[in-house]
């Protein structure tokens, strides 16, 4: 198993892409500490019980004060350390220029960037340079690519490629690798929020001629938590199978 | 007892006598108690301690007397012989 002994803490776990890297890190053998401020998070963890892994779920908003120290202190209680941090929670910004809130821009950088950068700064106290700690974010095509419709969220995204590179550098005489997956359009709950127009479009614009699963993005998270990304770090790797546009 | 073992911890994680440690020893003001330092004597405090700071504490954190603060904030008790 790629992740035996690992601790992971996955936040953003009760649907989707989350969802999938916590059940994939489970079956690999982490023991998984999962949080989201949604109740579904009860169900990531049941099925990850399920298939007899060990999870700990708890629930709770990252923008709030307190939250994040909250959730580190519980993985140094529950385990002592933390091997691996996936910063997945993210909410999707939809709007053309001229129309975008500000209360909105703002919801949207402190879940999908702040959040990041916050989290991170805790997490790595708790990582131990010994075990090849190692820190996935979750970026967006959008972010790298740049995508018309959500410039807002792309924005959020773009800041969490720079962030990656920038603390990948600095935190490599850590041991700590640090590196983003960009998921492409994939079908989640979140992509389903957009309209069937915009789906399609950009499904026409997939040169596999097809939305990714979040299995597609929780295996590439899997490679860069494990120890066969030992020597990746501070890379952005696309999920998006092929996106030409 | 605990001041001691907050000593220790700033004079092992810097580097320097235990001597040199006093409640006004300040973040910057000697070579050795630089970023990279503060954040050693962080790690260290929380794990002798067993406590987790918050990133203000550690913005905080400008001196070894108001290490001492903070720690008592988070349930320290630096009173007892």
């Amino acid at each position: 198993m790629l992740l035996e002994d690992r601790v992971a803490l996955i936040t953003g776990a009760s649907r989707g892409i989350g969802r999938a890297i916590a059940t994939t890190f489970a079956e690999q053998g982490a023991r998984v500490v999962i949080t989201s401020r949604s109740p579904e998070l009860d169900e990531t963890a049941a099925l990850i019980r399920e298939r007899g892994g060990r999870a700990t779920a708890v629930r709770g908003d990252l923008r709030d004060d307190g939250f994040p120290r909250e959730l580190i202190t519980r993985c140094k209680k529950e385990h002592g350390r933390i091997d691996v941090l996936v910063n997945n929670a993210g909410v999707l910004l939809s709007g053309l220029l001229g129309m975008i809130s500000i209360e909105s821009l703002r919801e949207t950088f402190e879940t999908n960037t702040l959040a990041t950068i916050h989290l991170t700064q805790y997490a790595v106290r708790l990582m131990d340079s010994g075990r090849n700690p190692s820190i996935v974010n979750v970026a967006s095509i959008a972010g790298t690519r740049g995508l018309d419709g959500v410039t807002g969220y792309a924005a959020s995204k773009g800041a969490v490629v720079a962030f990656t590179r920038s603390s990948a550098k600095e935190l490599a005489p850590k041991g700590i690798r640090v590196n983003a997956v960009a998921p492409g359009i994939i079908d989640t709950a979140m992509t389903r929020g957009l309209t069937e127009d915009v789906r399609r479009r950009r499904t026409a614009a997939i040169a596999l001629g097809r939305m990714g699963t979040p299995q597609e993005v929780a295996n590439v998270a899997l490679f860069l938590a494990s120890s066969l990304a030992s020597y990746v770090t501070g890379q952005v790797l696309g999920v998006d199978g092929g996106m030409v546009a | 007892m605990n001041k001691d073992k907050l000593r220790s911890c700033f004079s092992q994680t810097l580097g320097i006598p235990i001597e040199r440690v006093t409640d006004d020893l300040a973040y910057n003001s000697i070579e050795e108690w630089d970023s990279v330092g503060h954040m050693a004597v962080v790690a260290d405090l929380e794990s002798t301690f067993d406590v987790m700071l918050d990133t203000d504490d550690i913005l905080n954190l400008g001196s070894v007397g108001q290490a001492v603060a903070i720690l008592r904030r988070l349930g320290v008790d630096f009173d007892a012989a």
